[in-house]
């Protein structure tokens, strides 16, 4: 095993055991039962869970983390589908999103069939989906139905895609390490969540969207962001970039990661939800907790390819 | 193991939220009839791979012959792993006929799956009940009879749809119907109506 993911992977438990031992004081400290921190224990497990399965399924090679991704579109897609209340006419071309569509893009990924994984869903999928639709013969409301169609293959399946794709970028000098890239986005995007979500309860005054999402803050965002750049710069040697570079990344990758937040939370004021599920205690559902890989997935990809490999 | 995946399978095509709003649980010594609405095949083995193990194994889901029945997997998975009760649907005769059918099952000290509608709807609204419930209720006074809401089932196979698309689906369990004496059959399936459309959670 690569030296440098296992002590990635024990300062990540260690960080986890920290923060559980928080949560248990806090916890006896307080003798009436406080909402805020049940909320925070319940993320702290959930975030053990999390972290015990992405770290097992990159351990056990590209395929188990492919494996894993392709369950992540899946559970997502499911959770924006019930969210856009598909009608009848939507029933054959959604079955084809589930369940030829998104394996389809994980095997070209996994292949490393670089060119036709980046267009299959945007050209072949966004063909065939208003193709079937039409078939189907229900013209009520067809335009935005098919829209809605493409865009959450697009969303939950797409752009998740380009995470599980860093494994398979070559990149000279950095041999079978890219998991640690993928762990490098992965935790700057989900430090950056925590930390802002920290800031803003602590500093947070002014919001930032009061129309999209009340709780974020000028202060969250600012604080959240450039502490999670600047974890991320530390995390240089683990990648193949230079720290500035690793820094410069990181800020990119967070400030997506906040837009895909924000995009996210739009589509849910929409709907009037305020969880895009509950399959995660205290995390709400699959695309609440990736959201933010969703916006900074792509860019960073396609930035690490065309510099790099 | 074919029970474990199959039940697994389901949790991943309808994600199964389950709500039990009723004041107390289900009592173990009692039988019970679950009554829900109607949209979809899948809806009986739903509500029975959501209840807890041990009512589980007591519990057989009311499902229409002429679907179970037709292929070798679904004759399997209907009488090995939930046991369903068959009833005919085209072709009632009095020996064979539904109500009979599902007394015997109470008898026996089994719970039921049932869905007083009879066929499917579409799903966006409830149909009137059958008589069906009434005459349960009439000759088992003594089982408890649980309203179930199911939403986004008819969503996930539509009537005439033999492909499956995943959906995050809810169930919620009432509190069990308390029964009148001497009450006439067109109000107490008003009332059943009514039990169930209550369960219906506002998004």
């Amino acid at each position: 095993m690569d030296p440098q993911l296992k002590i990635l992977l024990a300062v990540l438990f260690l960080l986890l055991g920290i923060a559980s031992v928080i949560g248990w004081v806090l916890e006896k400290r307080n003798q009436q039962s406080n909402a805020v921190i049940r909320n925070l224990n319940a993320r702290i497990k959930a975030w053990w869970v999390m972290c015990l399965f992405f770290s097992l399924a990159v351990l056990l090679g590209p395929k188990m983390t492919l494996a894993l991704f392709t369950l992540m579109s899946f559970l997502a897609l499911r959770e924006f589908v019930t969210l856009i209340a598909p009608g009848r006419g939507d029933h054959r071309s959604l079955f084809w999103a589930f369940f030829v569509i998104t394996p389809i893009q994980y095997y070209l990924i996994g292949i490393g069939w670089y060119g036709m994984s980046m267009i299959f869903i945007p050209v072949y999928g966004c063909l065939w989906m208003p193709i079937r639709n039409a078939l189907a013969g229900d013209t009520e409301n067809y335009m935005a139905r098919t829209a809605l169609v493409q865009w959450a293959l697009m969303v939950c399946v797409y752009f998740v895609s380009h995470a599980p794709a860093l494994l398979f970028l070559k990149i000279p000098g950095y041999v079978d390490q890219n998991a640690k890239i993928l762990f490098f986005l992965v935790i700057v995007v989900q430090m950056s969540d925590v930390l802002q979500y920290v800031w803003g309860k602590t500093l947070g005054k002014h919001p930032i969207a009061p129309a999209l999402s009340p709780g974020k803050t000028i202060e969250g965002f600012v604080g959240g962001i450039l502490s999670a750049s600047l974890v991320g710069m530390a995390m240089y040697r683990i990648t193949p970039f230079s720290w500035w570079q690793a820094g410069l990344f990181s800020l990119l990758i967070c400030i997506m990661g906040f837009f895909g937040g924000l995009v996210m939370s739009a589509i849910k004021r929409d709907r009037g939800v305020k969880d895009f599920g509950s399959f995660i205690e205290g995390h709400g559902g699959m695309l609440d907790r990736i959201d933010s890989i969703i916006f900074s997935a792509p860019l960073f990809f396609h930035l690490v390819r065309f510099y790099f490999s | 193991m074919i029970d474990l995946l199959f039940r697994g399978g389901l949790r991943l095509l309808t994600g199964a939220q389950t709500f039990w709003t009723g004041a107390s649980a289900p009592d173990p010594d009692k039988v019970q009839v679950y009554f829900a609405n109607h949209s979809s095949h899948l809806d009986a083995v739903l509500i029975w791979s959501v209840l807890p193990p041990d009512l589980r194994s007591k519990t057989r889901p009311v499902a229409a012959r002429d679907y179970w029945k037709k292929y070798g997997f679904r004759r399997y998975l209907s009488q090995k792993v939930f046991r369903a009760v068959l009833i005919e649907r085209t072709h009632c005769t009095k020996e064979n006929h539904p109500v009979k059918q599902l007394c015997e099952v109470l008898e026996g000290g089994d719970s039921l799956i049932f869905f007083p509608e009879g066929s499917r709807g579409k799903g966006e609204e409830i149909g009137v009940f059958k008589s069906g419930l009434h005459h349960l209720v009439t000759r088992f006074p003594d089982a408890e009879y649980i309203p179930v809401y199911l939403e986004n089932l008819n969503r996930v196979l539509p009537k005439g749809e033999v492909l499956p698309v995943p959906l995050i689906c809810t169930l919620t369990f009432g509190d069990p119907l308390p029964l009148i004496p001497n009450e006439g059959r067109s109000e107490f399936l008003q009332r059943a109506r009514e039990a169930v459309l209550t369960l219906k959670r506002e998004l």
